[in-house]
């Protein structure tokens, strides 16, 4: 298809070294499905969204960084980064809380992963960005609020 | 099968940067068609799932709330310059993706 060619082509301009023609050729059927929160990200209000992945409790703690723009002119993409150094912290979650669905992602990280996590959100309106750390059976949480001036989950 | 991914992996210390932008509509499921007025039904990746040398270092749930085209970077400790890094990506309608690069 026309599209793949383009995209691989753009591929292998931007990366130079990485190799997209082994990327292509070495396709594997998807791997085994794994399981998805769905009531928790199926919640449309806040509190089901933090309850469904046990974060009720959560404590605060200035130990998780959350870095997002101040004001983001297109609630469509917002560029976030999620950095926690409290110790042993071994996933991360993101939530929007005035998003129609206010779950965003839920991470979990090992074998050396850090965590930390730079990913592009939708934000429906000015609101809380809400990140939650899960470290040795605690869970911690950190907010960052973000201006929207155009909203992206469409109305 | 999805549109192929761009993955880049580089080597800064000992810790690996893997940073992947992926093809994907990512629908909500809450936004009305602007002409017909009718909700574009969710079309969202579900679960992503990151290896490196043959290690899962993440694995991930993500709701429609990830932007359009998602773009995702992650540090890991230990790897090396050589390993190969595995991205998957699976959505609610049962499509998925694999693409794999290689730590330069």
């Amino acid at each position: 298809m026309n599209n793949l060619r383009r995209n691989v082509l753009k591929g292998a301009g931007a990366t130079g070294v990485v190799s997209v023609a082994i990327a292509a050729g070495l396709l594997k059927p998807g791997m085994a499905l794994a399981d998805w929160n769905k009531a928790a990200f199926g919640s449309t209000d806040l509190a089901g969204a933090v309850n469904g992945i046990g974060a009720g409790s959560a404590t605060p703690s200035a130990d998780i960084k959350v870095d997002a723009p101040d004001i983001a002119e297109n609630g469509a993409v917002v560029p976030v980064t999620i950095i926690s150094s409290i110790a042993g912290t071994d996933s991360i979650a993101i939530i929007g809380e005035k998003n129609a669905y206010p779950l965003i992602a839920d991470m979990k990280f090992s074998n050396g992963a850090e965590p930390y996590v730079q990913i592009r959100i939708k934000l429906a309106a000015t609101a809380n960005v809400l990140a939650i750390a899960r470290a040795g059976g605690k869970v911690y949480k950190a907010h960052k609020e973000v201006k929207v001036t155009i909203g992206g989950c469409g109305g | 099968m999805g549109e192929p991914m761009k993955i880049r992996a580089s080597m800064s210390g000992d810790v690996a940067d893997v940073k992947c932008l992926m093809n994907h509509v990512m629908e909500t499921g809450a936004r009305r068609d602007s002409k017909t007025g009718q909700i574009v039904p969710a079309h969202h990746i579900t679960n992503v799932t990151v290896t490196v040398g043959g290690k899962q270092v993440l694995d991930a749930q993500w709701g429609g709330g990830v932007a359009k085209n998602p773009y995702l970077a992650i540090k890991v400790k230990g790897a090396k310059a050589g390993e190969e890094v595995v991205v998957n990506w699976v959505d609610n309608k049962g499509d998925s993706r694999t693409d794999k690069a290689v730590i330069g």
